[in-house]
């Protein structure tokens, strides 16, 4: 218990810390898909769901919060609850008509709608098309917090994502969580143990979207900018490689992954046409390797060398 | 009293040394080469851009002022939080002077929105959006190639005086391709044209056929395909197998280029017609540049138009801060707009206070195999599309900067 209260404390103090070491865009773009992976994990790895339309709720708040900022002047705590609002909407749907089916048939219902979402974005005037929503105001968030300032800015979202991640942790280490875990190892014995699986289910996939809408309205803060590329599917793609790569059903380990990618992608960026295929490469090498991904591999490493 | 004096000396030659660089921060000219190195738009800038921008550097002579000039380069993967997250990391941490190239106009539009408030040069060749000198302009951007406006708005015109005066459009169905479509068509029917019908494609699409046959049965002289990248590329290739050129109709991408054609081949792509805005083997001065990038890229390739803007662009920004003095990023623009662009680019291009590089567009027809003599033989060269006519009028393009400049 103690060790593990030193350990947070040092993350803390890192994470408070790291804007003067690291670049701080940088850090705040791997908080968002932190946070993003985070809210996907506890619907994969916690209730053994795997969504592949994700990204249409983190692309689709992002466009909300980007539009209702821009064109309506909203302030940035309005422009998020919009977009959070409108992804817990969208989630609703989607997991009423989701989660009737299981693995496969699951995964293709997400990816249609979300399909449907990104063909809705290509057509809608109000997100640009191909453009974008560009030169989004950050304002001042409650009229206080000057967000244009990047380190004001850094604490807002390593706020935002502590917020989010402790959400999560709070409901997987609730009565509710247990449930889920109990739903993700065997289904038909909750059913017959008394619990109303769906309702379960339909309010993990909720609380996912919600989450994965906040990490996307965040997102928009950040950078300033809507685009089609974050409700692509390829972005759903994304957020399942950082949720595998750093570790499944693990609490950290989407956090970690989302560090890796968005690592890769960037500071890789430099060398030119080998982004993807390093990401492919590393992909195939976790899978194979490494199943529990990162942080996972290393907690079991942990656990073996404390039964020694 | 010697040391008094070496003092003097030291301090006078401390102050020369200072006043003779002191206008190039941090004593170095950095410029940084951001477009896509993997996707859809590798073969049209990617690495070329990146050997184009070192050829410009090279020939000038790698210094300017006495301060030395640095290339780098990165991959942004057609994503713009990626490109806007390299794009503030170059500017923030490595005091980059210049960011170039950038295709995408997503992306783009969020570099200039990047380099507008941070004050830093951005030169694009690759990215089509006449946004950047429309509304989104800014006073430290120069769009150097082409746009959207000029490649309609240049085969609407050029083609419809080729006697090409009956269109029939097919449009991806979405923002960009009713633009272009629109555009297309005002250009037609100034030039005395007659637009007879257009057809909606859902975006993206891999069947043409139903559209094909209806352009086919319209009768028109012109197909014009308002559309991009694979889009064009299955469009053409069907257009091909229904024999629409062999027919007698023309057939105009609006948007295609050099490196569309190399990997459709001429079999398929023979008797297209399309607007560009350089071609390799238009004079000397470009098939020399042709050859000597072509070497430095290992053999088999020639530059598309975008790259040779990069050189032509990066190498007129030298020249610039050479004149100016400084490498402040507005003074540069500023002096950039003064001074004519010659090269093996164009000859007699100005840039407007709107950032728009004003230049010759051509307009060209695809040769077929029997009429390509040696390899990247692919163009003749129909019309010369003066620049005034190609490029959108300054005050219809709604910036900002014009009205603050018309009303000096």
């Amino acid at each position: 218990m103690l060790q593990r209260r030193i350990w947070g404390t040092v993350l803390v103090a890192a994470a408070l810390a790291a804007p003067y070491a690291v670049y701080p865009v940088f850090l705040m773009k791997a908080l968002c898909f932190g946070l993003f992976a985070v809210a996907f994990n506890l619907l994969l790895g916690y209730t053994g769901l795997l969504s592949f339309g994700h990204a249409a709720f983190f692309g689709f708040a992002a466009y909300v919060t980007g539009h209702a900022m821009k064109e309506w002047g909203a302030t940035p705590e309005l422009g998020i609850l919009a977009g959070v609002a409108v992804a817990a909407a969208m989630g609703l749907v989607f997991g009423v008509l989701a989660i009737r089916r299981l693995g496969i048939y699951f995964a293709m219902v997400t990816l249609a709608l979300a399909q449907m979402v990104y063909f809705f974005c290509v057509q809608a005037p109000f997100t640009h098309g191909e453009d974008g929503i560009q030169a989004i105001p950050r304002g001042k968030l409650f009229g206080l917090l000057p967000l244009d300032d990047m380190y004001v800015l850094y604490y807002v979202v390593l706020a935002v994502f502590g917020i989010g991640v402790w959400i999560v942790w709070r409901a997987i280490h609730s009565p509710f969580g247990q449930v889920l875990a109990a739903i993700r190892e065997n289904e038909p014995r909750a059913i017959s143990l008394g619990y109303r699986t769906e309702r379960f289910k339909l309010a993990a996939f909720v609380l996912s979207a919600t989450l994965a809408g906040l990490a996307g309205s965040v997102k928009t803060l950040v950078f300033q900018l809507a685009s089609l590329t974050d409700v692509q599917w390829h972005t759903s793609g994304e957020v399942v490689l950082m949720t595998l790569l750093g570790g499944m059903g693990t609490a950290l380990g989407p956090v970690v992954g989302a560090f890796v990618v968005t690592t890769i992608e960037n500071y890789l960026a430099d060398i030119g046409a080998w982004v993807t295929i390093i990401q492919g490469v590393i992909f195939v090498l976790v899978v194979t390797l490494f199943r529990r991904g990162i942080v996972g591999e290393a907690l079991a490493f942990i656990e073996r060398s404390r039964r020694r | 009293m010697t040391l008094k004096w070496t003092l003097t000396f030291a301090a006078a030659a401390l102050l020369a040394a200072g006043t003779a660089q002191a206008q190039i921060s941090d004593n170095v000219v950095k410029i940084g080469v951001l477009n896509d190195q993997s996707g859809a738009y590798s073969d049209l800038a990617g690495q070329g851009s990146v050997v184009a921008a070192q050829m410009a550097i090279d020939d000038f002579g790698g210094k300017v002022h006495g301060a030395p000039i640095q290339l780098l380069s990165a991959d942004h993967q057609n994503k713009p939080d990626v490109g806007a997250n390299i794009a503030n990391r170059w500017i923030d941490v490595d005091h980059v002077d210049a960011i170039v190239d950038v295709p995408t106009s997503s992306v783009a539009l969020a570099i200039q929105e990047i380099t507008k408030n941070k004050d830093v040069v951005h030169l694009n060749s690759t990215a089509g959006s006449s946004d950047l000198t429309g509304k989104a302009c800014s006073p430290t951007m120069v769009h150097w190639t082409y746009d959207t406006y000029a490649q309609a708005h240049g085969t609407g015109t050029a083609l419809t005086k080729q006697g090409g005066d009956t269109w029939f459009f097919i449009t991806a169905d979405y923002a960009f391709g009713h633009a272009l479509e629109h555009d297309t068509g005002e250009a037609v029917k100034e030039a005395g044209g007659k637009v007879l019908g257009s057809v909606n494609a859902p975006f993206p699409n891999t069947d043409f056929s139903s559209f094909l046959l209806q352009a086919q049965g319209s009768g028109a002289k012109v197909i014009g395909l308002a559309n991009a990248g694979t889009d064009t590329i299955n469009a053409i290739k069907q257009a091909h197998e229904f024999g629409i050129t062999q027919g007698g109709q023309k057939l105009t991408g609006l948007l295609t280029f050099i490196s569309d054609v190399h990997s459709l081949g001429l079999e398929t792509a023979q008797g297209l017609v399309l607007t560009d805005a350089w071609y390799w083997d238009h004079d000397d001065a470009s098939r020399a540049w042709a050859k000597r990038w072509s070497q430095k890229m290992g053999g088999g390739r020639m530059p598309t138009s975008v790259q040779a803007g990069v050189y032509s662009a990066v190498m007129h920004y030298l020249k610039a801060i050479d004149k100016a003095g400084t490498d402040e990023a507005k003074k540069v623009v500023e002096t950039m707009k003064s001074m004519p662009v010659n090269d093996m680019f164009t000859k007699n291009g100005h840039i407007r206070a709107d950032g728009r590089m004003v230049h010759d567009m051509y307009l060209v027809q695809v040769k077929t195999p029997a009429e390509s003599k040696y390899p990247w033989d692919y163009f003749k060269i129909l019309r010369t599309i003066p620049g005034d006519e190609a490029f959108r009028p300054m005050d219809k393009g709604g910036c900002p900067l014009v009205q603050a400049s018309a009303g000096k």
